[in-house]
């Protein structure tokens, strides 16, 4: 057996070629090494784990914790980690403490719930739309639609002034930017942390019908759930909320102006169309890109290796939703790929929890702003535009459009 | 087919709703129910796929 010797191990994250495919030398290596070791931006050496399989039963499997504080846990960034010493958020938190926070939430994002936010997002849909239409050509699709869709919808759900954007939506970017220092990403958590434990006070004492004033009401009232804890959970359902179906619309939108043909049929597809459309829009961009990052609490033999005790992993999402002994041509858009169980929203007992929320803005929103503007264009070319590589959520930071006289 | 649930385990992801909503179902804390019998004709392709869905690996068949 061979062994490489530490100053030959492969950075991560690699480089990206072309804006909607993952780094062709992390395909290269779930070819050839699927379970391999990476250099890290803190100079720590965790696996890489890259096919289909493989990743499935990473995320699945109680013995890889999720919970950061473990010293071999695999930071995603500086920021990150300066911000979550604070106070854990429940996705870096393993069973039974996990599971107590998130049933706490469960009912807030059940499927059939979740349906009954339709007639709210249709109407935010078209009136964003609306505006769009009476703006001078070329508009930003991310800052006209894209991001403003799910924030509207964020906002709605949870009960807090969509007014306030201005504060939140710069503060979560800092945060989710890897680039940025602890110091940023602490003075961002805390802002937005203040902010959130105000909301939850005020609903508290003047309650509506909505997630955060349930909160508070149900659990924070007799302590099951600390102010403190609540406003974290609070803040993880805010910047997940928005910035994921944000670059999901954008570059979603961007690879079906990409396919015409494919757009079309969105565009007057059925719902089953449009259905599985957005979970193979989901799977081949696969935003949230940087792996699901865990860490072995005992031995554990994957993909032929043997994993030791404290190890760190990192579960590489993107990579295994382009597994080729999992999909057929997988670097290829097929809107009618059937079973497709992609990874985008991972796997395991930290599963997106909004996913259902997710799924139905896009369903909603991708038909809806093609059949507004049926000569929707880029303004500029992909290669001109700028990527959001450095974010924990990958997506593109404008978006030109034009849609010439129809809209 | 015979489905055995753990319902302890269930993260309330809906995926088994999506795939087999003539099968599966959810309480109203979200939590995995059965919309009939744990030994259901027909459907096996939906249960099979709800079961692969399952992020939580809680829905075993036989």
């Amino acid at each position: 057996m061979t062994h490489l010797v530490e100053a030959d191990l492969p950075s991560y994250p690699m480089a990206r070629q072309c804006p909607y495919d993952p780094p062709p030398a992390m395909s290269e290596l779930r070819s050839s090494r699927p379970v391999t070791r990476v250099k890290i931006w803190d100079g720590t050496s965790p696996w890489l784990v890259t096919r289909y399989e493989d990743v499935r039963d990473v995320l699945a499997d109680p013995r890889f914790s999720a919970d950061f504080r473990h010293p071999g846990y695999p930071g995603s960034s500086p920021a990150v980690k300066a911000s979550r010493d604070v106070s854990p958020w429940f996705v870096n938190i393993d069973d039974p403490e996990h599971a107590r926070y998130r049933r706490m939430l469960t009912a807030e994002f059940a499927v059939k719930r979740v349906a009954g936010y339709r007639p709210m997002i249709e109407s935010a849909v078209e009136e964003l739309l609306d505006a769009m239409a009476d703006m001078p050509q070329p508009v930003d699709l991310v800052q006209a639609f894209a991001l403003a869709l799910p924030s509207i919808v964020v906002c709605e759900v949870m009960g807090i002034p969509y007014g306030d954007r201005g504060l939140w939506q710069e503060h979560s970017r800092v945060l989710f930017d890897v680039d940025s220092t602890p110091e940023q990403g602490a003075h961002a958590d805390a802002e937005l942390r203040s902010y959130l434990a105000q909301q939850l006070e005020e609903k508290k004492l003047n309650p509506g019908d909505d997630l955060l004033s349930r909160l508070a009401q149900r659990y924070i009232a007799n302590g099951e759930l600390t102010p403190v804890d609540g406003a974290a959970m609070a803040l993880l359902l805010l910047v997940a909320g928005h910035e994921t179906t944000a670059n999901m619309i954008g570059m979603g939108t961007m690879m079906l102006l990409d396919h015409p043909d494919q757009a079309a049929e969105v565009r007057d597809g059925d719902e089953k169309t449009v259905q599985s459309a957005v979970e193979e829009l989901l799977r081949i961009l696969t935003v949230v890109h940087g792996g699901r990052r865990r860490v072995a609490t005992e031995a554990v033999e994957l993909g032929g290796v043997q994993i030791q005790a404290g190890d760190g992993v990192i579960a590489s999402e993107p990579a295994a939703n382009r597994d080729p002994e999992q999909y057929d041509d997988p670097d290829e858009l097929d809107i009618h790929r059937s079973d497709n169980h992609h990874l985008a929203f991972g796997f395991g007992v930290h599963r997106c929890l909004g996913q259902p929320l997710a799924r139905l803005e896009l369903q909603i929103a991708y038909p809806a702003l093609l059949r507004r503007f049926p000569d929707l264009a880029l303004a500029v070319p992909t290669d001109q535009m700028t990527y959001r590589d450095s974010m924990i959520v990958y997506g593109v930071d404008e978006i030109p459009v034009s849609w010439g006289g129809r809209g | 087919m015979k489905i055995a649930i753990d319902h302890d385990g269930c993260i309330g992801s809906g995926e088994c709703v999506l795939a087999a909503p003539e099968v599966f179902d959810q309480d109203d804390d979200g939590i995995v129910t059965l919309v009939g019998s744990d030994e259901v004709d027909g459907h096996d392709e939906a249960i099979r796929s709800a079961a692969h869905a399952c992020p939580a690996r809680i829905i075993s068949l036989s």
